[in-house]
């Protein structure tokens, strides 16, 4: 079995939350079944108190074994490097000291979520009072509670399932991973986010697609059209399977009529724009799509432009088609 | 003497328990801690007003959705703009799935699993509540797993996804549905139905909802199979029908046109909701001491050597009283007969607080229904205005754990203030500069605890189904 200890702290749980969502089994029967369990998890565990300390120390001390240290939630590392913006309860030293600890047990070290992966919300007051920051990141530079140089048992760095939440996918197909067959550096792209899911782009199977083509942009929230040009979204920057493999049956941000905030990304909590506002120069969005060249962009933007339907520019600005697409004797057998 | 509980796990979030014991080991005095502090008011101080709505959900995993709404509200109050009517409904369908979702994942997951602890293997109910609900292991996790996440596919459709979606806005949704969805939506529905009625409550939802009293109900659930009954058998053996009492008041800030706002407290009629009553103290807050402010002049500074403060929560209060919110209060407030009953004999107990949740599963899914079927595919979801510079405004809702009440401030186009009284603020509140303690911390006194005592302490605080990262933010 691969056993898992989890600890929350600097976030919201909606990861855990997410999780709780697996498919098409439910989580408990899915990953008992793949061989993994939990030692102990905040949520669902029935310890509590002293007697969720005891295994928490057992772990820490080297006393009881496990393989992986979940960690939800930013590292909370303030004020003034004490930790006391979040104690243990029941104990009293901080939730840092305890990450730290087990971190140095644990075979794998997984930072769940982009908060305890980067920082995330929690680093994102001005001048990040909380002194916040994730494992190995902070933002976009290596760092970290646990230090560029950290490197759990199994000879990896923290794996960073970013995004904000995970979908649980993301996290059931990366454990999964580790117990079929373990998990390499080459495994990870650049931000150690694994390839599972962060080789796609959340642009890839956009269900905007025909109005990204044609650059038929909506203008405000609920039309229909593509949300790069004026909306904010970034799904042709950001890594993520989001509309290859829907959220919540059939669902992605796009899919709900929003922008992509890129929440997989370091640093997408300060984006430095609204995040419902495309930031532009010159009438030029600044996010151009990863791989694409700025001269080719505007070529393109401006030829399709001239090319779109009346029934896809039409509908791009409504909240449900009003044109339907036209039905004609093709021939096709 | 004085104990420590924590981490009192199966809650959201973190959460710390202080109680001071007499020699006979029953409970004095309860101090109630929130240890992690993130400080979202300030984070979104100098945003974009929009931006609230990214943000805010993000205060909370599991009840994200209804900080998403209460910004929403707020924004909509301050640029003077009335939703969409299918924005209406839509909304209500995508906080009413959260909060139900939430109601399912409170029973089985955090609270049912302490009738499964070994202190209990003498009852008679013992063996088939352990099989049924220990904790992961249990039969009913692996049922309600995928009712829950199947529900939560009501979500896919509105939302776009759960936890974290901008789909609401100040003027509806962003999300239109088509008339195909609009039927597979109210599939998903009557797959919920299904597991309500077929494994928690063992009866039609509205057979459930009608139930008028206390007798009416220990009639109804006498040997009936289903989650619900068995728990009420186990709560009637243990008497926790008359354990964990709160302030006695109760408040409501109204929800989906069903439950009205006000507040009430037993022996008395209730009264309307006046906002203008509610401020916040942090005396025993590791904040910035000064007068109880309404939230429209809050503040949220750090002072973590404070000395007497024990808890990042701030105090809130209504006229000064402390009191208690979640979907007990809901119906209290709304004069729903069966807790009225049950509160008017007993006092607001783990019992009644529990079986509110389920009168709440009953009555809202047939209302979610109705609403699906209002639904006017074509006609707009969202309506649309100018961004303000200069406003203010306030957005009331109710979580599923009870009131949640957001005040913005815009100057100059950007948030110049924000805060933030979120349910369990109010349910787990510190004691205040008059000393008078908050629901959780008057609702622990009198009871045993420590070495060898049953696990009531455990009852007591889950039933208040509190969501401590929502608590602080």
């Amino acid at each position: 079995m691969i056993s898992i200890v989890w600890l929350q702290s600097g976030g919201c749980g909606g990861c855990t939350q997410s999780l709780l969502c697996a498919e098409p089994r439910p989580l408990f029967a899915e990953l008992r079944d793949a061989g993994i369990e939990f030692v102990w998890h905040p949520a669902l565990s029935v310890e509590s108190g002293s007697e969720a300390l005891a295994v928490l120390e057992a772990c820490a001390s080297g006393e009881r074994h496990f393989d992986i240290l979940c960690v939800e939630g930013a590292m909370l590392r303030g004020p003034g490097g004490s930790g006391k913006f979040h104690l243990m309860s029941g104990d009293g030293r901080p939730l840092t000291a305890w990450v730290d600890r087990l971190a140095r047990r644990a075979r794998w070290v997984f930072a769940i979520g982009s908060c305890s992966a980067f920082g995330g919300f929690s680093a994102a007051t001005p001048g990040n009072p909380l002194e916040a920051s994730g494992l190995q990141y902070e933002g976009d530079e290596a760092g970290g509670l646990l230090g560029d140089q950290f490197r759990s048992a199994a000879g990896l760095p923290v794996v960073n399932i970013a995004g904000c939440p995970v979908h649980p996918g993301w996290v059931v197909d990366t454990l999964e991973k580790v117990a079929l067959e373990g998990l390499a550096l080459e495994d990870l792209d650049e931000f150690r986010r694994p390839l599972l899911y962060a080789e796609e782009l959340v642009h890839h199977g956009c269900p905007r697609n025909e109005y990204y083509e044609f650059k038929a942009s909506a203008l405000k929230t609920s039309d229909l059209g593509c949300l790069m040009e004026n909306l904010g979204c970034k799904g042709t920057q950001a890594h993520a399977d989001c509309n290859l493999r829907p959220w919540n049956g059939s669902g992605s941000c796009l899919r709900g009529g929003y922008a992509c905030i890129s929440c997989t990304e370091p640093g997408f909590e300060a984006p430095g724009h609204p995040f419902q506002e495309t930031p532009k120069l010159a009438g030029i969005p600044i996010g151009l799509p990863t791989d694409m060249p700025k001269a080719w962009f505007v070529a393109l933007a401006a030829l399709s432009k001239s090319a779109t339907p009346k029934r896809v520019r039409d509908n791009a600005v409504e909240d449900h088609p009003v044109i339907r697409p036209a039905v004609r004797k093709t021939g096709l057998k | 003497m004085r104990i420590t509980l924590g981490p009192f796990n199966r809650v959201e979030g973190d959460l710390e328990v202080h109680l001071d014991l007499d020699s006979a080991g029953e409970v004095q005095d309860a101090r109630v801690n929130s240890p992690l502090f993130r400080g979202f008011e300030n984070i979104l101080i100098g945003r974009a007003p929009a931006d609230a709505l990214a943000i805010v959900p993000r205060i909370c995993g599991i009840c994200s959705v209804a900080q998403s709404a209460a910004a929403a509200s707020a924004l909509a109050d301050a640029m003077g703009l009335t939703p969409a009517p299918n924005g209406v409904l839509a909304r209500n369908l995508i906080q009413a799935t959260e909060n139900l979702a939430d109601h399912l994942t409170h029973f089985y997951l955090f609270f049912m699993p302490d009738f499964a602890r070994a202190a209990y293997a003498e009852r008679s109910w013992y063996p088939a509540m352990a099989d049924r609900f220990a904790a992961v292991k249990g039969s009913a996790a692996e049922e309600v797993l995928p009712a829950r996440a199947n529900f939560l596919k009501m979500m896919g459709f509105l939302a776009g996804k759960w936890p974290h979606s901008l789909a609401l806005q100040p003027g509806g949704s962003t999300r239109a549905m088509s008339a195909a969805e609009r039927i597979r939506i109210l599939a998903l529905l009557r797959d919920f139905r299904a597991f309500l009625e077929g494994r928690l409550l063992g009866d039609r939802l509205e057979a459930v909802s009608a139930l008028p009293s206390e007798d009416a109900l220990a009639a109804w659930a006498a040997g009936r199979p289903g989650d619900f009954p068995a728990f009420l058998a186990a709560a009637a053996d243990l008497g926790l029908e008359t354990l964990g009492q709160g302030s006695g008041c109760f408040m409501s800030y109204g929800a989906y046109g069903l439950f009205p706002a006000g507040t009430w407290c037993a022996g008395t009629e209730a009264s309307p909701l006046d906002p203008g009553r509610i401020s916040e103290d942090t005396c025993h807050a590791w904040l910035a001491d000064g007068d109880a402010l309404h939230p429209t002049r809050g503040e949220t500074l750090v002072d973590a050597e404070k000395p007497d403060a024990y808890t990042w929560c701030k105090a809130p209060r209504y006229g000064g009283t402390a009191l208690e919110v979640g979907a007990l209060a809901r119906q209290l407030v709304g004069a729903q007969p069966l807790l009225r009953d049950l509160v008017l004999r007993h006092g607001g107990s783990v019992t009644a607080r529990v079986t509110a949740r389920m009168i709440e599963l009953a009555t809202i899914l047939p209302a979610m229904e109705s609403w699906v079927r209002e639904l006017a595919p074509g006609e707009p979801f969202c309506t649309h205005g100018p961004q303000t510079d200069e406003a203010e405004g306030a957005g009331l809702v109710e979580a599923a754990r009870g009131s949640l009440g957001h005040w913005i401030a815009i100057r100059r186009g950007r948030i110049a203030r924000y805060q933030i009284v979120a349910p369990t603020t109010w349910n787990f509140s510190p004691r205040d500069r008059e000393g008078r303690p908050g629901p959780l911390e008057q609702a622990l006194v009198g009871l045993p605890a420590g070495e060898g005592a049953p696990p009531l302490v455990q009852h007591v605080v889950r039933s208040f189904d509190p969501c401590m990262v929502c608590t602080v933010h």
